[in-house]
């Protein structure tokens, strides 16, 4: 399961909904992996506004990530201007501009979505319940006693 | 007509096989109707537009509840620029049914590498949208257990939801359970349908929010609907797609589920 999935889910017990220390779930033991996808821009750019960053930053720090920036990068930085010559042509005479991911989208991406939890457990800051997550899949299905 | 996404790899030995209900939910949201409702809704505005815009350009999520086999969740990931105008959408799913779950993953993984680089998260095992954080959701998609039959015995669940210790398959007494989990709704087959009713207020986004339900003759669409309207004064719910016309009784229906928005 993907880092940045963790930002839209909580605990999923009736009396934890209106804690505010049932979100985010906590990672614990977690076994990591990443999983490449192709970087989507224009999604890295549209996604901030809705993120809950401090949320996101605390889960990357638990998880022993390289630190996410303070605040959300803003939109522009995400990409660069770049002078490349067209995909195939090697002539060198036919230099254009291209924009394309910056360093800060691309660690983004590698953070957000390409970073998993492959094996794990997920625990509720507020009840303690824990979540596991086998095979990148994490079951919230709650014993009959505790629905 | 858009590509349906390959189920070949998902084993319908025990999770859902599309059928006429689902494709009746691809169908609707791909119809002119619905597209052209959501990229209305979903418009993306520019970024110099200033803040109260924020509300509009951020990238909608899309949760489906019981994706069975992921085909529906994989159309909307594949199509996303058909169907909201846009390719930045985000896809998450749930199903009760762990096989479902890892099926589905694939579905939609498969889906999106091929057609178009939709972020999709993930795939959760869980009882409907119990583990979703409030109000973040835009699009809510359910093709619910809607067979009026009983409810499997849910005691058996962490049993069932497993491979049997030591063993490389499933049994047929699992199959069978996992399997009404994916059609069997109790008492006018609305229990479970019922039961993810009381938690849509809750999940949706309350500006953007919308929600696709399918029905069948005999849940009483038509109390289901007045039920929905009964939430609220902008509470809206209306038959957006249907299949089966017998009679002039619709044997499947596709039920657009909003708020409208105060002018």
């Amino acid at each position: 399961m993907k880092i940045l999935t963790l930002n839209f889910l909580t605990c999923a017990r009736k009396l934890c909904k209106s804690s505010n220390t049932a979100f985010p779930l906590h990672p614990k033991e977690a076994d990591l992996e990443i999983v490449e996808t192709e970087i989507n821009v224009l999604f890295l750019k549209n996604i901030m506004g809705r993120l809950m960053w401090e949320e996101l930053k605390g889960v990357v720090g638990e998880l022993g990530l390289p630190d996410l920036p303070p605040t959300p990068p803003e939109p522009e930085t995400l990409v660069e201007t770049k002078l490349q010559a067209p995909e195939g042509d090697n002539t060198g005479l036919n230099i254009e501009k291209a924009e394309v991911p910056s360093q800060i989208a691309k660690d983004l991406h590698r953070v957000l979505l390409e970073t998993c939890v492959k094996e794990g457990k997920l625990v509720c800051g507020n009840c303690g319940h824990e979540y596991a997550v086998r095979e990148g899949i994490a079951n919230f299905l709650l014993p009959g006693h505790l629905v | 007509m858009l590509p349906t996404p390959s189920t070949a790899h998902v084993c319908f030995d025990h999770v859902y096989e599309p059928a006429e209900d689902s494709f009746l939910l691809l169908d609707t949201l791909s119809s002119p109707s619905e597209t052209a409702f959501l990229h209305s809704r979903f418009k993306q505005t520019s970024f110099q537009e200033g803040s109260n815009e924020t509300c509009n350009s951020s990238s909608p999520l899309v949760l489906e509840i019981g994706v069975g086999s992921g085909v529906v969740l994989a159309f909307v990931a594949a199509n996303a620029s058909n169907i909201f105008g846009r390719s930045d959408v985000l896809t998450l799913g749930t199903d009760i049914n762990s096989f479902a779950c890892k099926d589905a993953s694939r579905t939609v993984q498969t889906a999106t590498d091929e057609h178009c680089p939709t972020p999709f998260f993930d795939i959760i095992n869980g009882d409907l949208a119990s583990s979703i954080r409030s109000s973040c959701i835009d699009i809510f998609l359910f093709n619910p257990p809607y067979v009026p039959a009983e409810l499997p015995d849910l005691s058996r669940h962490d049993n069932y939801n497993t491979l049997p210790m030591g063993q490389t398959s499933t049994s047929f007494e699992q199959d069978s359970y996992l399997l009404a989990l994916s059609y069997a709704g109790g008492a006018d087959g609305m229990e479970v349908t019922n039961r993810m009713l009381e938690q849509i207020p809750q999940i949706l986004h309350p500006v953007r929010g919308v929600g696709y339900l399918l029905l069948c003759a005999q849940n009483k669409p038509e109390e289901v609907k007045q039920h929905i309207r009964n939430w609220g004064s902008r509470w809206m719910a209306e038959t957006v797609g249907s299949s089966g016309k017998k009679a002039g009784w619709e044997k499947l229906q596709i039920v657009r589920i909003w708020r409208e928005t105060s002018k």
